[in-house]
């Protein structure tokens, strides 16, 4: 890979992170359970859209083939959305969002705060930016978390199904591939092993405080980052794309 | 069943350093955290603030509109207690 290549690459990979996430919480709008939090969602996802503009529009920059936020969010197929299968999931119910929430939220903090001393310049930056949101963010699911598991028992046993269920997905956060190895070796970025140890503790504390029982080891489920996707993120893409497909080059 | 609401807080917003919390609104929350998430998320979207308090309003003491003329009337022909008999100096800008 070449030297821009890198930073390129890797920022689209955040990109879609933030893209993928924003779009899974925007189809939340106008279905939450109460007023507060449903301005709350909302405010979340045009967080992680504004991310995705950046690290999109960065990586253009630094692709230097004319590419804009746009043609990455809309004009690509499948295969090559780099995103963690963890944040394409379904919605489900509140305690399964939430529960998805946590879990990126507490390792995407880590990421953003060793990027932020990374060698690359605008990657840097927009993490500075991004890591406040995500501070926030992460307040906000962690403590919906610890209401639900140390809630009633209705809801102690939902929220344990939905971290037994979404757990399978938190192993390819840490699992490095070329892409990072490279990040790291070139660019000081995010050193995964280091950041899988402090997110393990940080996770756990949050949820012995709900009250909920840390996931066994487990098989984990992979390849979000080598453009392999689960099930359902077709569907995501079909709904997100609509427009720019069916009237290709339409503006607003 | 019916549904159980959250109780109600009322939300000061401190706009800048230096100037006072003023009244913002009011959000429902099942918690003091939870108020404080809510007041933020409602109310400090288009940077409106740089402080947040919320207090339950059930812990607030009101005057009764019952006793309004008592209260406040007595003070409407006082006016020799607001500082209008004075010559302002024109070298005072601020007062």
């Amino acid at each position: 890979m070449s030297a821009r290549e890198i930073p390129a690459t890797y920022a689209t990979r955040l990109g879609d992170n933030a893209l993928i996430l924003g779009q899974r919480m925007i189809e939340l709008v106008a279905a939450s359970p109460e007023l507060e939090e449903e301005l709350a969602n909302a405010n979340f996802s045009l967080d992680y859209l504004g991310q995705a503009r950046l690290f999109y529009t960065y990586a253009g920059e630094c692709e230097g083939a004319g590419r804009t936020e746009d043609d990455f969010a809309f004009q690509r197929p499948e295969q090559e959305y780099r995103n963690l299968l963890l944040v394409e999931q379904p919605n489900g119910h509140f305690g399964d969002s939430t529960v998805r929430s946590v879990l990126f939220e507490s390792w995407y903090v880590l990421l953003l705060d060793a990027l932020t001393r990374c060698d690359d310049e605008g990657i840097a930056a927009i993490a500075a930016r991004a890591i406040k949101e995500v501070r926030y963010h992460l307040r906000h699911s962690s403590q919906w978390l610890v209401r639900l598991g140390d809630g009633t028992g209705e809801s102690h046993a939902r929220a344990q199904a939905s971290l037994d269920d979404l757990w399978r997905f938190t192993g390819e956060m840490f699992a490095a591939d070329a892409l990072d190895d490279a990040m790291l070796g070139e660019f000081n970025g995010p050193d995964l092993v280091a950041i899988e140890a402090e997110w393990r503790s940080n996770v756990a504390a949050i949820i012995t405080e709900a009250t909920l029982e840390l996931p066994d080891d487990q098989w984990m489920a992979s390849g979000g980052k080598q453009g392999e996707h689960t099930e359902h993120f077709g569907f995501l893409l079909a709904e997100m794309q609509y427009l720019q497909r069916t009237y290709p080059g339409a503006e607003w | 069943m019916s549904k159980q609401e959250w109780p109600l807080y009322e939300v000061f917003i401190r706009s800048r350093a230096g100037l006072s919390h003023r009244h913002a609104g009011s959000v429902h929350a099942a918690d003091d955290e939870m108020a404080l998430s809510n007041a933020r998320d409602t109310y400090t979207r288009r940077t409106e603030g740089v402080s947040i308090w919320v207090v339950r309003s059930e812990q607030i003491v009101a005057s009764d509109p019952a006793e309004t003329a008592a209260f406040f009337e007595p003070a409407e022909d006082k006016i020799y207690r607001h500082p209008t008999f004075y010559e302002i100096p024109d070298e005072v800008e601020n007062l």
